[in-house]
C-alpha cells in the first residue's frame, strides 16, 4: 500500500544557523518502509533537486545502537511504544498525516545541523563513574560470585538502555535521569558494581547537574518514550543510592 | 611480499605461554612514552584501547559515530562462546578449538584458533567482573545454551543483546580511562589516509564530520579495529557505516589483504522487502534452538503456511543432515536456503523466503517459555513485518553478515606494515572460510584485551621512542591525497546519488559474487565492477560542501572505495578454485551438490598486495595441520 504525507522538517544549516521548519511532500511512498528508509527517499529526491538532503543520525538500523531519534509530532522516535525511529514502519500513519519532525532538544545536547545533535554530555556523565574499575586480566573466575537471578534480571532491564537521549528529549526539564538512573541501578544491582557504589552515585549525579540537565519532577514521559522501556523504578533507585551515599560517604 | 605469520614453535597448548615469556616488555616508566592510535571502537577497538591505557600508555581512540559506544558490535545478539565448560557436557579448549577451526573448514591457522579459545574463559571472567548482567540459571550461576552448530552449551549470553552489553563493558572501561586522562577519545572523525613513513606506520589522516577539517595524528603505532566490509554487498546485516575505507587505505599502503571473498551470508534474516530497502536485520540464529526451517513439498504451492498439512511440507535440513538438522553452520543452512528458492519452492511475493515455524516448539515447551526466550526477536520481527512468529512462522533468507577476510596479519596481529595491527572483524585470522555462531565477540574481545596488549612491545621496543613530526611531508602528502579526493567527489556534479551507485555495485556482487559463484559469473563481475567505478567517478552528484557535516560526501568516500575493493573480493573468489565454508564454487561440487574443498591445492591464505596501476599481486601462506586431521565437512 502507498500513502501521502505532508513533512515538516526542521532544517538548520549549523550549530550557529537559524533553524525552522520546512515543509515537503513525501510523495508516494510504500507503508512496508521504514521511518528512515522514507528519509532517504527524500534526500534521494532533495539531492537530484540540488537541494541539501536532511542530515539525520542513524547507523544500525535494527533498533540497538542508539543512534538515531528525532522528535515526530511532539514524541521522541514516534508514535509506537518501544520502538527506535529505525524500527518504526510507515504502516502506522494514515494517508494525508502531517508529520512534524524535529530533533532532540536539551541545553545539553547542542544542535549539529538539521535533526543531528550533539550527545556527548552522556559520555561525560559515564566518564565519572558507570562502570567497575577493574583492569584487564585482574578478574576471578567468573562463577566465584554467584549472582541471584532475579538481580540478574532486573540489571539487564536497566542495561538494556542504549543512550539515544529519548529520555532527555521527552522531559519538560530535560532530566537525563532516567539514562543515569539506568547505569547506576544495573551497577548498584550486582555484586561487582557493589565497592564503587556511592562515589558513583555521587560523581555522576554531581556530573548531570553540572552538565545542565533538568531534574525529575514526576512526569514520566522518559519512560514512556524510552524506546527500551527502561522504567522509572531506576530513577527512585538512583534517588536511594545517591541518598545513601550523602549519608555514608566517607567524603565531603 | 614476505608472510611470516611468526608461529611460536613448540606444542600447541605450550605456544601462547611461551610467546607471551618470549615477547619483549616495555618498562613500565617507559609505557608513557608511547603514543597508540586505535581505529575503530567496537568490541576490540574499545576492550585495546582500554587495556593499552590500563598498561600505561597513551591512547587516542578515533570513531566515526556521535560516540564510542555505538560501534557495530553493539548489534550482536546471539551471545559469546567460551571453553568454560559449566555444563559438564564434555567440552574442553581443545574442543572450542577444533569445532573453531573445522566450522571455519580447515582454512585458519591452528596456533592462531587454539589461542583465541584459551582466551574465550579470560573473556568471561573480565565480563562478569565489569557487571555485564549475562543470564544465570536460579542457583545465581552462568546461563549457557548451544548456539549455531556446537554440540555442546558453551554459548554464554545477555537476552538477546549479548554484543550490547559486552560492548558498553568495554565502553565502560574506555571510558575509565578517558577519566584517568590515559585516553583521548575523537568521536565523529574518520580516518581517510594512513600515514607511513619508511615503510611503517606512523600516524593517520582523519577528517572531522562536523567541521570538515583534515587533522593529522601522529603515534608510534597505529591498529585498526575498523570492523567488515559486508557493506560492498549494499543490502547487509552492518550498520550502515560499516566500510572498508580504513583497511582499504592500508592496502594501499602495503598491508596484505588476506582471502577477501569469505563473506558469510547468515541464514536467518528477514526477508528483503523492496527497491527502497536500505539494510537487512538479522533474526539472531539461537533461533534455530527452536524453530524448524521448512518450504511447501511442492514448487509454486502459494498456500498460507497455516493451510500446508504437514505432509506437504518439506523439513529440508532436517531431511538432508539427521545429525545437526536445523542446527547446521550458517553457509551449510544459507546454500540450502538459497536452492530450495531456486526450485521454485521459496515462499512469500518474492518467492525468496523460507519458513521458521516455532509452532512445534510452542506445543512442546508451551507459549511462556518460547516467548521468554524469543520474546525481544519476536518483536523485532513483528515490527518489521507486521506478523506475529507465535501465530505463523516467521519467513527468513539468507544476507551478508561478517566478512572473515581482512587485513593480513601475523601471531601479533600485525599486518604486513610494520607498526600497523589490525583486530576485530578487520583481520582475517581466526575464522578460516566460515565463522562459527558466538565467535565473533569473542575474537574481538581476544584481539583487544588480551593479546594485542601483549604482542605491542615487541615492535615498540624495537624502534625509538621518539615520536615523528606531524609537519613532515608524508602527512602533507597523505592529508593532500585525501583533500584531492574529497574535493573530487564534490566537483564530478553528475546524475546519479551515491547510493543509487551503491545499489548497483551491490546487485553485481550479490548475483554473481553471493552464496553460489562460477568463473563465468566472476569473468562477468571483473567487467561490469570497473565499468560502473568508471561512470560513478564521471556521474555521481554529491551535494553540499566538505567544511561541514555532509553525510552524502561520507557515503561518497566509502562506496568509491568499495567500487575499488569489490573488485579484490572478485579476484579472489575467481583465485579459489575450490569450495570452502563460505565459498562456493560451483565447479567444486560433489555429486550431492555439496562443497567440495581441495586441500592439495588450496591449503593456503591468499593475500592480496597491491601494484600500482597493475592487477594486484597473489601470495600464499602456506596453513599446515599438526593437531587436527582436515576431514571434510559432514553435518549429516
Amino acid at each position: 500500500m502507498k500513502i501521502n504525507l505532508i513533512l515538516k522538517i526542521w532544517r538548520q544549516s549549523g550549530p550557529n544557523g537559524k533553524g525552522g521548519f520546512k515543509t515537503y511532500a513525501s510523495g508516494p511512498i510504500s507503508t512496508d518502509i521504514s521511518f528512515l528508509e522514507m528519509l532517504d527517499i527524500l534526500n534521494d529526491r532533495l539531492t537530484k533537486e540540488g537541494e541539501e538532503p536532511v542530515a539525520f543520525d542513524h547507523d544500525c538500523r535494527e533498533g540497538i545502537c542508539g543512534t538515531c531519534g528525532a522528535v515526530v509530532n511532539g514524541v521522541p522516535h514516534g508514535p509506537r511504544e518501544k520502538t527506535t525511529l529505525c524500527q518504526l514502519h510507515m504502516r502506522h500513519f494514515k494517508d494525508g498525516d502531517t508529520l512534524v519532525i524535529e530533533p532532540f532538544r536539551a541545553r545539553a545536547f547542542k544542535l549539529e545541523k538539521d535533526l543531528v545533535v550533539d550527545r556527548s554530555a552522556f559520555d561525560k556523565i559515564i566518564r565519572e563513574g558507570g562502570y567497575v574499575s577493574i583492569n584487564t586480566g585482574s578478574a576471578p573466575e567468573a562463577n566465584t560470585i554467584p549472582v541471584p537471578q532475579n538481580s540478574a534480571e532486573q540489571a539487564m532491564n536497566a542495561a538494556e538502555c542504549i543512550g539515544c537521549g529519548a529520555c532527555v528529549a521527552a522531559c519538560p526539564n530535560a532530566a537525563a535521569m532516567l539514562f543515569v538512573g539506568a547505569k547506576i541501578s544495573q551497577l548498584a544491582l550486582l555484586p561487582q558494581g557493589r565497592p564503587e557504589r556511592s562515589q558513583r552515585a555521587l560523581a555522576m549525579v554531581k556530573k548531570m547537574d553540572d552538565l545542565g540537565f533538568g531534574n525529575c519532577s514526576n512526569e514520566r514521559e522518559c519512560e514512556a518514550a524510552c524506546p527500551k522501556g527502561i522504567s522509572i523504578r531506576n530513577i527512585a533507585r538512583m534517588n536511594r543510592e545517591f541518598l545513601r551515599a550523602t549519608f555514608f560517604s566517607e567524603e565531603e | 611480499m614476505k608472510l611470516d605469520a611468526k608461529i611460536p614453535v613448540g606444542p600447541l597448548a605450550e605456544k601462547w605461554d611461551s610467546h607471551r615469556f618470549a615477547s619483549k616488555l616495555v618498562n613500565p616508566a617507559n609505557k608513557r612514552k608511547y603514543e597508540i592510535i586505535v581505529v575503530g571502537s567496537g568490541l576490540a577497538g574499545a576492550s585495546t584501547s582500554a587495556t593499552l591505557a590500563e598498561l600505561g600508555y597513551n591512547v587516542k581512540n578515533f570513531c566515526l559515530q556521535d560516540t564510542p559506544r555505538r560501534g557495530h558490535s553493539i548489534a550482536a545478539q546471539g551471545g559469546i562462546n567460551a571453553a568454560k565448560n559449566y555444563q559438564n557436557d564434555g567440552d574442553s579448549v581443545f574442543r572450542l578449538f577444533y569445532d573453531t577451526i573445522k566450522g571455519g573448514d580447515f582454512r585458519a591457522r591452528e596456533a592462531n584458533v587454539y589461542r583465541l579459545a584459551q582466551i574465550s574463559n579470560n573473556i568471561i571472567d573480565q565480563a562478569v567482573a565489569q557487571g555485564v548482567p549475562f543470564a544465570r540459571d536460579y542457583g545465581g550461576q552462568l546461563a549457557n545454551r548451544s548456539f549455531g552448530g556446537a554440540q555442546v552449551s558453551r554459548t554464554f549470553y545477555a537476552r538477546g543483546q549479548t554484543g550490547q552489553q559486552l560492548l558498553l563493558g568495554a565502553y565502560g572501561a574506555l571510558m575509565r580511562q578517558v577519566k584517568q586522562g590515559k585516553v583521548e577519545v575523537f568521536a565523529r572523525r574518520e580516518m581517510l589516509e594512513l600515514v607511513t613513513i619508511d615503510g611503517e606506520a606512523k600516524g593517520i589522516i582523519t577528517r572531522n564530520m562536523l567541521t570538515g577539517e583534515l587533522e593529522r595524528h601522529a603515534a608510534h603505532a597505529v591498529v585498526l579495529a575498523t570492523g567488515g566490509y559486508g557493506n560492498v554487498y549494499f543490502l547487509s546485516t552492518n550498520a550502515m557505516s560499516s566500510n572498508v575505507s580504513a583497511a582499504w587505505r592500508a592496502y594501499k599502503k602495503g598491508a596484505g589483504f588476506a582471502n577477501p571473498s569469505f563473506v558469510q551470508i547468515h541464514p536467518t534474516c528477514i526477508p528483503v522487502h523492496g527497491e527502497h530497502q536500505s539494510k537487512l536485520t538479522l533474526m539472531s540464529e539461537s533461533l534455530r534452538n527452536d524453530g524448524r526451517v521448512w518450504v511447501p513439498s511442492k514448487p509454486g504451492d502459494k498456500r498460507p503456511p497455516a493451510e500446508i498439512p504437514e505432509a506437504e511440507r518439506d523439513y529440508y535440513l532436517e531431511k538432508k543432515y539427521p545429525a545437526f538438522g536445523n542446527l547446521v553452520p550458517r553457509d551449510v543452512a544459507s546454500r540450502n536456503a538459497k536452492e530450495q528458492c531456486d526450485l521454485g519452492k521459496g515462499v512469500t511475493d518474492t518467492g525468496l523466503a523460507v519458513y521458521l515455524d516455532f509452532a512445534e516448539a510452542i506445543e512442546r515447551n508451551g507459549a511462556e517459555t518460547i516467548r521468554r526466550k524469543y520474546g525481544n526477536l519476536f518483536d523485532m520481527y513483528e515490527r518489521i513485518t507486521a506478523s506475529d512468529p507465535m501465530r505463523e512462522p516467521m519467513t527468513i533468507y539468507p544476507a551478508v553478515h561478517y566478512t572473515m577476510g581482512g587485513l593480513w596479519v601475523d601471531y601479533n596481529l600485525m599486518t604486513t606494515v610494520p607498526g600497523l595491527y589490525a583486530l576485530g572483524e578487520a583481520n582475517f585470522s581466526d575464522h578460516g572460510a566460515n565463522r562459527l555462531g558466538a565467535s565473533a565477540l569473542m575474537q574481538g574481545l581476544a584481539d583487544g584485551y588480551f593479546i594485542l596488549p601483549a604482542t605491542i612491545g615487541n615492535y615498540l621496543t624495537g624502534i625509538s621512542s621518539e615520536i615523528v613530526a606531524p609537519k613532515r611531508e608524508e602527512f602533507d602528502q597523505a592529508e593532500q591525497a585525501a583533500a584531492d579526493r574529497t574535493e573530487k567527489l564534490l566537483n564530478i556534479k553528475g546524475q546519479r546519488t551515491v547510493d543509487d551507485f551503491h545499489r548497483q555495485l551491490g546487485q553485481i556482487m550479490w548475483d554473481h559474487c553471493g552464496m553460489a559463484r562460477n568463473r563465468e559469473g566472476l569473468l562477468k563481475a571483473l567487467k561490469l565492477i570497473p565499468a560502473l567505478r568508471d561512470e560513478f567517478w564521471q556521474n555521481v552528484l554529491v551535494p553540499g560542501s566538505g567544511q561541514d557535516l555532509n553525510q552524502s560526501l561520507e557515503r561518497a568516500g566509502r562506496v568509491a572505495d568499495f567500487m575499488e575493493f569489490a573488485e579484490l573480493i572478485v579476484e579472489d573468489a575467481l583465485a579459489r578454485e575450490e569450495s570452502c565454508g563460505c565459498h562456493l564454487r560451483e565447479e567444486s561440487q560433489t555429486e550431492e551438490h555439496e562443497a567440495l574443498r581441495d586441500d592439495e591445492h588450496f591449503s593456503h591464505v591468499s593475500v592480496w598486495e597491491y601494484r600500482e596501476n597493475q592487477r594486484p599481486k597473489i601470495n600464499q601462506e602456506h596453513l599446515s595441520f599438526e593437531n587436527v586431521e582436515p576431514s571434510r565437512r559432514s553435518y549429516k
